[in-house]
């Protein structure tokens, strides 16, 4: 048997392989690219230093407000705000699911012929592709300033979340189940709501219950462009550089958000 | 599973009638809880602006098309800021998240109690805060422009990369660490060695994806005057030019589409 000296053939020190890119001219130009735009960006961003300068008080009021917030002075503005945002996301939420479950259902391929799933998946595609912001902007100028407004983005916006997800659910579910019911001479409706539905449910409950969370998220921000709720309270807050009554209402919407992901987690847990 | 006896013979049923009773009930709170909503919401809304908005929509539309096709012209150098807000964005976003995740993770934190919810209360308020709200204190702070656009988005996408990060770390493969934990490998060694390797495609999937996300709310920042091609897009509709609104929409979608597909075969490259 012949004998190596494995000790001599190895190298003494071992190297790093490099990370992800194992071609050095690739590696050298995808670094040499990324460097170079990074260049250019900086470069041509005009930044006025002395303004950012001259806001630093300002940035300290608002930190300021943000530890000593002001709820009290404008709590008539901040409690109607928030009502308009919490009914704003619980009736966009209902009305978006109720529209969302059967475009969900014909947008799965093992549920629905192939003209309705086109269809249904280009419904999906254009409430994803739109913005909630342009959306609202849109809608506010058809149907005028306030809530109704945001509601009708937030439902429209929901739609297209709901029935991504619910189809994508709905193309993996046990084929065995939904094989058994049919092997009964259940009908179509049967089959969504005996093979189907139970095996979906707790997705789509869970689903529902962070949907209701962003859409209150969203809410605060589409009062912005008049679709009201607390983000035009919020708007007018920040305009009249009142950042104590500003930290109030992002305590409030970064307090609410937290109890609805807590206690959306809980209920998830349980439903599951 | 319930059995009760009809004309004499065991029929069978899904669920017992207090469980039915109990469904029901849910039913009805949640219709209940919907329609008293609906009438706080609908209290102060004029229903003849609603009722008068398919006629709107109607003149809307007949303004809004055709878009305005030579605008694009001035729609350039807009792009350009509105690509080096999230780009440059996300980076500030990512190199901060990244000892935030570290610290929020529970398997690499310094100390359970004190380092750790300081670290998870960042990533809950850089994530309930929307980068347009971040956007509209920072123009009021820091003035207008590209910068205030710049840190807006770096603030909000902290929490959400340095949420998906840790939730990365918690879900290494342990052994590694032992491994090189066992070769007297130093704290430092051990993350560089043994958790850095494993979470890299993690890291740049989740920068790739932010990064996306990013371009499609950076679109829109100009609104309230943080650079970028929403001031064109708040300029047009301030003065009413809808074909204008029209083309700045085109461009938004493209862009977002491009986007979008850029980011699925970057992380389908890595993954």
């Amino acid at each position: 048997m012949p004998v190596t000296d494995i000790g001599a053939a190895a190298p003494r020190r071992w190297k790093r392989p490099p990370i992800l890119i194992r071609d050095w001219r690739w590696r050298i130009a995808i670094y040499g690219g990324g460097l170079i735009y990074l260049v250019l960006a900086i470069a041509s961003t005009e930044v006025k230093w002395e303004r950012v300068y001259r806001g630093l008080d300002r940035g300290w009021l608002f930190i300021q407000g943000f530890l000593y917030p002001d709820f009290s002075s404008r709590w008539v503005d901040i409690s109607q705000g928030l009502v308009e945002s919490l009914t704003m996301s619980v009736t966009a939420t209902v009305v978006g699911i109720i529209i969302s479950v059967p475009i969900g259902v014909g947008a799965a391929r093992n549920m629905a012929p192939l003209p309705v799933y086109l269809a249904c998946r280009a419904i999906i595609a254009m409430s994803r592709a739109l913005q909630e912001i342009i959306v609202a902007i849109l809608l506010v100028a058809m149907f005028g300033f306030g809530p109704f407004a945001g509601f009708l983005t937030l439902s429209f916006a929901t739609i297209g979340f709901l029935a991504k997800l619910l189809a994508e659910d709905i193309e993996d579910i046990d084929e065995a189940q939904a094989e058994a019911i049919r092997s009964t001479g259940a009908s179509w409706v049967q089959l969504v709501n005996y093979a189907v539905q139970p095996q979906v449910m707790p997705r789509l409950i869970g689903l529902s219950l962070y949907r209701l969370d962003i859409n209150f998220r969203e809410s605060a921000v589409i009062g912005i462009v008049g679709a009201g709720g607390i983000g035009a309270t919020l708007n007018t807050a920040i305009d009249r550089y009142e950042y104590d009554s500003a930290g109030a209402i992002l305590l409030i919407i970064i307090a609410i958000v937290m109890v609805a992901e807590y206690s959306s987690s809980h209920v998830r847990k349980w439903v599951q | 599973m319930p059995i009760s006896t009809l004309d004499g013979k065991p029929a069978w049923k899904h669920r017992t009638s207090r469980q039915s009773l109990a469904l029901w009930a849910g039913w009805l709170a949640l219709v209940a809880l919907f329609v008293f909503t609906w009438q706080v919401m609908t209290k102060d809304t004029n229903w003849e602006y609603v009722l008068d908005a398919p006629t709107v929509a109607a003149d809307l539309g007949s303004r809004m098309f055709p878009p305005r096709w030579s605008y694009i012209e001035k729609l350039w150098w807009p792009m350009w800021d509105t690509l080096n807000i999230a780009t440059l964005g996300t980076l500030i976003g990512i190199v901060i998240a990244v000892p935030v995740a570290f610290l929020a993770a529970r398997n690499t934190t310094p100390s359970l109690y004190i380092a750790r919810p300081i670290a998870l209360f960042i990533i809950v308020s850089s994530r309930s805060i929307n980068s347009l709200i971040w956007a509209l204190l920072l123009v009021s702070i820091i003035g207008p422009g590209v910068l205030a656009g710049i840190v807006a988005i770096g603030l909000r996408s902290i929490g959400f990369c340095a949420k998906l990060l840790y939730e990365a770390i918690e879900e290494i493969d342990q052994t590694q660490v032992e491994a090189v934990t066992a070769s007297g490998a130093s704290r430092a060694q051990v993350i560089d060695f043994a958790i850095v390797p494993q979470i890299l495609p993690a890291f740049f999937g989740i920068t790739v994806f932010r990064w996306d996300i990013n371009i499609r709310e950076s679109t829109i920042l100009g609104l309230v005057g943080a650079g970028g091609i929403g001031l064109q897009l708040s300029a047009s509709l301030n003065v009413l030019a809808w074909p204008q609104v029209t083309m700045i929409f085109v461009i938004i979608l493209a862009t977002v589409v491009v986007s979008e597909w850029i980011s699925a075969k970057v992380r389908h490259a890595i993954i």
